[in-house]
């Protein structure tokens, strides 16, 4: 369970997020929309302990995420996938994270197979990565400790068609069999496809939220509804 | 469930020096100019300079003056390569990975004896040269050698930015060279705030009572305070 209660961030005055409320329950997949620094990486950074918020809370599993003594055991994280130190081997980024959780170093194998990057890819240095490998290795990190529970930032950004169907059945299939699943996207025709709920934002507040099925009823599709409440063009 | 120990996130440390080309690079250009210095002093240098101990402070010289800058990197390329963001997000309590930090980079100024050992002893070997050698230049030369990386490590803490945190460790010593010439006051306070000054005494023989003072309140002032102000940027810095 995602309890995100109140939560507001501010700089220099100005509310970047600002009062969003919203649940994120076990088996479902629920889709973190907005444009562009509508606040949703801010939300999510709040989330995971990286930024403190101004007002408002956070948490997950029950308590805050700083102070789950293992995260990677419990929840998988994925905000930026070009976050890595272009120097080294995908090979590397894995390992030092099994090192650091303390999961098994035959997991590394395990999970270059599970997300599709093959050991030619494993061994190329980071730098070398397209931004779909960059996502692929990032969700193997966040898979990494068999995780109950996955925020990702944009983890379909700069996949293929191939990695985005990829993408879609490995994070139904979480949640199927128990996951709660926190995503953020642009890709909408995605988002309407797997989450079972949508909470939209634009200017740091949330302009929409409710469960997929009742928000698109009566043939509006996603984008319909995201650019009527956004403001934009359709 | 439990929380990484200190031990596991130094090995990561550990492993985050050696696992990248300009890490292993820097290494090596370390080892290398140790080796280098110490071949011309015998080239170059008198008869008097062929002795283990002559050797040895000679191959000090230059990882004294880069490990600071391995100090640095280790943390500041966490955020210039924004690795920060999985780091943290990984171990939440980032004063361990803090700490860890610490711990690599003072494992790092003790592994940096026997590299100074070793090329003395070959450089020795070579030259024919005598085995005078006072046997607590080992302690004094690790503590030193400590000293300067974890300088590094608190520079790097404060700043959070490579180049800014390497051009301010090596210009530092410059600064207390032209403000002690051209400052009579400054030049007492150097005695006790330089660290190039008072670590230099660990390598003369009869370190007093006055220098250990010295050599005290120069490290409380140019590694801790920077330790402890560095430890509360790093905890609190938002992460993006």
């Amino acid at each position: 369970m995602i309890e995100i209660t109140h939560l507001t961030k501010k700089y220099a005055g100005h509310a970047v997020v600002d009062d969003v409320s919203f649940t994120c329950r076990p088996g479902t997949v629920t889709g973190f929309l907005g444009p562009n620094g509508s606040g949703k990486s801010t939300t999510l950074r709040m989330l995971c302990g990286l930024t403190p918020p101004t007002a408002g809370s956070a948490t997950l599993l029950g308590g805050r995420y700083r102070d789950l003594p293992n995260p990677a055991r419990r929840v998988g994280v994925l905000l930026d996938a070009s976050a890595q130190h272009g120097g080294r081997t995908g090979r590397e980024v894995l390992t030092l994270a099994t090192l650091t959780t303390g999961v098994p170093r035959r997991r590394v194998a395990e999970l270059f197979a599970q997300v599709g990057l093959d050991d030619p890819a494993a061994r190329k240095r980071v730098r070398a990565y397209s931004l779909g490998m960059r996502q692929r290795l990032g969700l193997a990190v966040a898979l990494l400790g068999e995780p109950e529970m996955l925020i990702l930032d944009e983890p379909a950004n700069g996949l293929d068609p191939e990695g985005i169907a990829w993408m879609r059945t490995l994070l139904r299939g979480f949640a199927d069999r128990g996951g709660t699943v926190l995503l953020s996207s642009h890709l909408l025709g995605e988002v309407q496809a797997i989450a079972d709920q949508i909470v939209l934002i634009h200017n740091g507040r949330v302009v929409e939220q409710g469960n997929t099925a009742d928000l698109i009823a009566g043939g509006r599709s996603l984008e319909d509804l995201f650019l009527a409440r956004t403001g934009g063009q359709s | 469930m439990t929380a990484p120990s200190l031990a596991r996130l130094t090995v990561v440390e550990l492993r985050k020096l050696v696992d990248t080309r300009s890490g292993r690079w820097l290494l090596i250009t370390i080892g290398v100019l140790a080796a280098a210095l110490v071949t011309l002093q015998l080239v170059f240098g008198g008869s008097g300079d062929r002795t283990f101990a002559a050797a040895f402070l000679v191959s000090v010289l230059p990882i004294a003056l880069l490990l600071p800058v391995l100090g640095i990197l280790l943390v500041t390329s966490e955020w210039s390569q924004r690795t920060a963001l999985t780091t943290f997000t990984l171990v939440p309590r980032r004063h361990r990975v803090a700490l860890a930090k610490v711990v690599a980079a003072t494992l790092a100024g003790v592994a940096s004896v026997p590299v100074s050992v070793v090329v003395a002893t070959v450089a020795t070997l070579a030259s024919g040269g005598e085995w005078t050698f006072r046997a607590e230049l080992l302690w004094y030369t690790a503590l030193a050698q400590i000293i300067g990386v974890l300088m590094g490590v608190g520079f790097g803490m404060v700043l959070l930015n490579s180049p800014l945190a390497i051009v301010v460790y090596l210009i530092l010593p410059t600064v207390w060279t032209i403000l002690g010439a051209t400052i009579r006051s400054l030049r007492e306070a150097a005695a006790w705030l330089d660290t190039g000054v008072t670590t230099m005494a660990l390598f003369e023989p009869g370190m007093t009572g006055g220098d250990w003072a010295k050599l005290g309140v120069s490290v409380a002032v140019w590694v801790a305070l920077p330790l402890a102000a560095g430890l509360v940027r790093v905890t609190t810095r938002e992460v993006a």
